[in-house]
């Protein structure tokens, strides 16, 4: 059935979520928009920047290169999934310890790569690190805080 | 909002979805969506529909045949065919794989939209066409198999047509391939690019130098009959902000060379 509205039922963070959305809206815009997790940010919306990476059944993706309704019946993992109430995760504190963040902007997309990086590959080498992170742009810091960060939180 | 209004439709089966687009001629179908959604929001196309392909179960998968030969479902992604084990059969295609763009788009993107989408700047073209791979193409009428040196039509432009999908791609059996590109960035778009395959007679295709791969077949696998082939080409390729023509035919020559030398394993 082609229909130019769908009623979808996603999972992010925990919680169902269950929405009618129009076909042609964007995941990262269904996310901010209409479920107001604007911890996803929305950086160049073509697909070049990384800032609003997610995760999509356990696969980092760029959520403004996909539409919500492609993602009706998925567990999606967000940037205010990864703290436990106030304790930050362990790649949060790295990236505070580090400071690895200047206007913060790409900072959420980051922590989404790295921490899919560090799922399946938990002890990455330099290079590795370095291709993991290569989707996401960062305009502040130089990207060497960054790298040590994910480093630092990977040993 | 970015997209124009659209129809979507998420089929279960292959049968389905080749109906679908059948009965409307503004369908389009979309598989990992990493061209197809950027593409939408800056109107350069605005189909009236969607056929999202990325639950049909049929288009998955990589198989290995008792003889080497690989069939690989044309919604497979790049990390899935990186992943494989399947597809060390023939390791140049994880290799070429991992070396497009980031791993978002890793994740989502799939060797039948790269090819689908015909983009004289993408990876796969050349490297399938240097391989000799063979594609199925699947309409209500049937199946059908084009070999990949007449599936590129144009830019943007294949020879799967109104009302048919491609449904796998078929690669024989062989481990000496090559592949040499120079790229904007590190794993960035093709400015020239040029695969090899050394299995029997060396076949060469470059990418980015016309609108469809150009296959050579050298006189020999020796350096200088690699280009003189390719001056014989006589290549013709755009000047644009990244490389002048001038540039790019000779990118051409050196970058075939290099991919030769891999596939030939010197």
């Amino acid at each position: 059935m082609v229909s130019t509205e769908q009623t979808i039922s996603v999972t992010i963070n925990g919680t169902t979520y269950e929405r009618d959305v129009e076909a042609r809206k964007l995941l990262i815009h269904f996310i901010r928009d209409d479920l107001d997790l604007t911890g996803s940010h929305v950086g160049c919306d073509t697909g070049n920047c990384g800032a609003c990476s997610v995760i999509v059944d356990g696969q980092l993706v760029k959520s403004c290169m996909m539409l919500a309704v492609q993602a009706d019946g998925s567990n999606v993992e967000t940037v205010e999934g990864l703290a436990d109430g106030e304790q930050l995760s362990k790649l949060q504190q790295s990236f505070r310890d580090h400071h690895a963040l200047q206007c913060g902007y790409c900072t959420p997309g980051m922590l989404m790569s790295a921490t899919a990086l560090l799922r399946s590959n938990p002890h990455p080498s330099e290079d590795e690190i370095k291709k993991g992170l290569q989707g996401n742009i960062c305009r502040c810091t130089g990207y060497w805080n960054i790298f040590e960060a994910v480093k630092a939180a990977s040993e | 909002m970015l997209l124009r209004e659209v129809g979507y439709a998420r089929p279960g089966s292959l049968g389905e979805a080749i109906e679908l687009l059948a009965a409307d001629d503004g369908a389009r179908a979309l598989a990992g969506g990493q061209t197809l959604i950027n593409v939408m929001k800056a109107r350069a196309g605005s189909p009236d529909a969607l056929v999202d392909l990325g639950r049909i179960e049929e288009l998955k998968g990589i198989e290995l045949g008792a003889d080497g030969t690989l069939e690989i479902g044309a919604m497979t992604t790049y990390t899935e065919i990186i992943e494989s084990s399947e597809a060390r059969a023939r390791p140049i295609l994880g290799a070429v794989c991992a070396q497009i763009a980031d791993v978002q788009v890793r994740n989502r993107g799939t060797i039948g939209g790269n090819i689908c989408t015909s983009d004289p700047t993408n990876h796969l073209p050349p490297l399938l066409a240097a391989l000799h791979a063979e594609m199925t193409i699947q309409s209500s009428d049937g199946t059908r198999t084009v070999p990949a040196a007449d599936f590129f039509l144009g830019v943007y432009m294949t020879a799967v047509g109104p009302g048919e999908l491609l449904t796998k791609i078929k690669l024989p059996a062989g481990r000496n391939d090559g592949f040499a590109a120079v790229t904007l960035g590190v794993e960035g778009t093709c400015i020239v690019s040029a695969a090899a395959s050394a299995n029997g007679s060396l076949t060469i295709a470059l990418g980015c130098v016309d609108a469809v791969p150009v296959v050579l077949a050298p006189d020999s696998a020796e350096d200088d009959a690699i280009r003189t082939a390719v001056r014989a080409a006589d290549l013709d390729p755009p000047s644009d902000v990244h490389a002048s023509r001038a540039y790019r035919r000779h990118l051409a020559e050196v970058l075939a060379v290099r991919a030769a030398r891999q596939a030939q394993g010197s």
